[in-house]
């Protein structure tokens, strides 16, 4: 998957505005200041009263053949952002580059030669497969869509992409609802891979699997990226899952990306309170551990709503080190640490951004208070 | 019918359990078959656990493995024509498949209770919150609505719902996931139950919510003294609640004892297998997972023999197939630790320290 340097002229017919590529070749998927708003209407005239923010403007960019996880709790946007990079749903704001072109607001006709390259797999396999089509059909399908006839026909290319993932291909004729939830995860799999797709978004892979199941689909994902060279998004809410899969992680809060650092950096030292919060709730499956529970840090209360989300930085209502600054000023996300960005005035395991506020809210003290040792202020 | 198939299955005479002071539930031989046009469903095929007061009991498999059933079958909600139930199950001396429906059904939401995996579901859209919490203390109790509407306030603030006095009169589409599995959670404790069943009690949650819900199902044991069933397929959040742990597969019980002791020293391949195929924040970062090959089997064609061995990658070692004809029982490997397994003792723990655990 070692492409040469120079990008600037992909190969799919530059129809429309082609920006200047990035200094560095090697990204595949450059995004900035994207936004999504989904309007709220009401009344008889259907007037927008407001919007839902579902993502309110993130940067980042995914090199070629890494793999990017995105983790978040549920209504963070996480899920929003992946159909975004994939054009599935229309940006309210900022720009998607792939291959330094722009598609951030291509017609359904100029993206078709973009769709060949990214492909997506979806988290429920019962939906997203058509119950009244054959999987030979179902995984045949982009060959048709795109008008691509394989080397040897679709057939025989379908079978062998069921080989790959793992299926028999004799089963070619079969019915979705033959399958068990792993093996129409793979198919899902198979279909996404049909047009040797250069990115793969994922949104959830394995989180409706059991966990036997989860780890074979985990290892085939592994062994594919390996095998054809992919790049993958990956995104989920299993923190564990993602430590295993990802190079990179992006850490997304309330539609923001909060915290975006390599896997060990993260895992290690977590730099946003708010990263650090999750990492520690994960339970972790030793019983000899259940004594040290000081670790854990229980956030208060929900996530707050993205039709109004809190002013400043958007985590200061539930952080238990936030001060004055954090309610006025949102802090940006800058790297802090080589390979480590994070948006944070005061964050963990490094110094502070803004050490004359010490003050603290009184939310962030009684969050504090009930932490107890865990979340002690530092000097 | 109960009676007919435990005289069929010539069980010993149950007038007298033997079972130790504190055990709160205890459950023998229990085995509920479901009648279908593909066949007979053996979801649960002989299970035995005691649960004792104050103490969880963590129940893990995988999904069809008959962990639902068995609660369900402990509540006494499969009186269907379909349903076969045999069995026992003592609750505080008290035996609850022969008993009458009638008599368990003043048992139920009193001494047992549930809490059940997706609030949005198990809870009514139509009435508020309140009307369904005060409808399930006024079954068991006498008082007036007013009353029991205090009643619900308190247990609404006691799970730590704000503002309770206010959200009281709520619908559960305005509560927020976790705040309406905290919702069903004051449900389930109103009545004060000593036994306390919660099937994936957390699996449709946010970790951070998880956390915030497993700290309030313990902080309310300790304080009710209440015996806990929790029933998950997350290893992590068994390893956080359970003293005792069951391990589930195709409808049977294949290993089973104190937590610990499950975790340290697995004595069954499937346990190792469930194991292997998570990954661990609070290990080294490994390469690959080890996952365990094929899919859980059809509750109605059961594997013959042990019905792990298609996907058991040590069914051959024991000798003359015996893995494939004979099925194996319970057999105690260590203080109150069982494992049904063919292959002996020695073997096992040899494969366990040698080939599983390092890997892990």
């Amino acid at each position: 998957m070692s492409d040469d340097k120079t990008v600037s002229e992909p190969d799919t017919s530059g129809s429309t505005l082609t920006k200047d590529t990035t200094a560095d070749g090697d990204v595949l998927l450059k995004v900035t200041g994207l936004q999504k708003h989904f309007p709220i209407r009401k009344g008889l005239l259907q007037r927008q009263t407001g919007a839902v923010r579902a993502v309110d403007g993130i940067d980042f960019e995914v090199r070629k053949g890494e793999t990017l996880g995105v983790v978040g709790e549920s209504g963070c946007g996480k899920s929003t952002m992946g159909r975004l990079i994939t054009r599935l749903l229309e940006p309210t704001g900022g720009q998607v580059e792939f291959e330094g072109k722009d598609i951030t607001h291509l017609g359904v006709g100029d993206l078709r030669p973009m769709r060949r390259d990214v492909q997506m797999i979806f988290q429920d396999p019962y939906s997203s497969l058509n119950p009244r089509h054959t999987i030979g059909t179902i995984v045949g399908a982009p060959f048709k869509l795109q008008g691509v006839e394989p080397e040897g026909g679709v057939k025989k290319e379908v079978q062998r992409l069921l080989s790959v993932v793992g299926l028999n291909p004799e089963h070619y004729n079969r019915y979705p609802h033959e399958f068990s939830g792993g093996q129409r995860q793979r198919i899902g799999i198979a279909r996404a891979l049909a047009l040797s797709p250069k990115l793969v978004v994922a949104d959830e892979p394995v989180s409706a699997l059991d966990v036997s199941i989860q780890a074979q689909v985990v290892n085939l994902l592994d062994d594919l990226q390996q095998e054809l060279g992919l790049t993958y998004v990956i995104i989920a809410h299993d923190l564990s899952v993602v430590r295993h899969v990802s190079d990179r992680i992006a850490v997304m809060y309330l539609g923001k990306i909060v915290e975006l650092a390599d896997r060990d950096k993260l895992y290690k030292s977590p730099m946003h309170p708010y990263s650090k919060a999750l990492l520690s709730a994960v339970p972790i499956p030793d019983p000899k551990r259940r004594g040290v529970k000081s670790e854990r840090i229980l956030l208060k209360g929900d996530v707050p709503s993205p039709i109004a989300p809190p002013s400043g930085c958007r985590f200061h209502t539930r952080c238990w080190k936030a001060t004055e600054i954090c309610k006025t000023t949102e802090p940006p996300l800058v790297e802090l640490r080589a390979g480590q960005r994070v948006a944070c005035h005061h964050p963990e395991n490094f110094e502070d951004q803004q050490p004359q506020d010490t003050k603290l809210l009184t939310s962030a003290k009684e969050a504090a208070a009930e932490n107890g040792g865990a979340a002690t202020v530092e000097k | 019918m109960s009676k007919l198939d435990k005289a069929a299955l010539g069980e010993p005479d149950t007038t007298a359990p033997s079972v130790p002071d504190d055990v709160f539930l205890s459950v023998r031989d229990l085995r509920i078959h479901f009648d279908t046009d593909d066949g007979l469903v053996k979801s649960v095929d002989g299970v035995s656990f005691d649960v004792r007061k104050g103490k969880t009991l963590g129940i893990v498999g995988e999904s069809g493995s008959g962990k639902s059933v068995t609660s369900l079958g402990v509540m006494g909600l499969h009186r269907s024509a379909r349903a076969h139930v045999s069995g026992e199950v003592w609750l505080d001396g008290q035996e609850l498949i022969a008993a009458d429906p009638d008599e368990v059904r003043r048992l139920r939401g009193r001494k047992m209770a549930m809490i059940f995996q997706d609030p949005l579901s198990a809870m009514h859209p139509y009435y508020s919150v309140g009307h369904q919490i005060v409808e399930a203390y006024r079954v068991h109790h006498d008082v007036s609505k007013k009353v029991a509407k205090q009643r619900a306030i308190e247990m609404l603030d006691r799970v730590g719902i704000p503002e309770p006095a206010k959200r009281v009169d709520g619908y559960p589409h305005e509560f927020s996931g976790g705040m309406r599995q905290r919702a069903m959670i004051a449900m389930a404790l109103v009545n004060n139950p000593e036994l306390l069943i919660a099937d994936e009690p957390t699996t449709a949650l946010d970790v951070t919510v998880q956390a915030q819900i497993l700290d309030l199902i313990h902080d309310l044991q300790k304080e009710f003294g209440s015996a806990v069933i929790m029933i998950t397929h997350d290893l992590g959040v068994v390893a956080e609640m359970a003293d005792d742990l069951l391990v589930m597969y195709g409808g049977r019980c294949v290993e089973r004892g104190p937590a610990e002791d499950v975790f340290s020293e697995p004595r069954h391949p499937y346990t190792w297998g469930l194991l292997g195929s998570m990954p661990r924040l609070d290990r080294e970062e490994t390469d690959r997972l080890i996952p365990i090959k094929g899919a859980p089997p059809s509750l109605i064609n059961l594997p013959s023999g042990c019905a792990f061995h298609p996907r058991c990658p040590y069914a051959d070692i024991p000798k003359d197939n015996v893995t494939r004809t004979v099925r194996p029982e319970l057999t105690e490997v260590g203080g109150s630790h069982w494992a049904a397994c063919h292959m002996s003792q020695e073997q096992r723990e040899r494969i366990w320290t040698e080939e599983i655990a390092p890997k892990l």
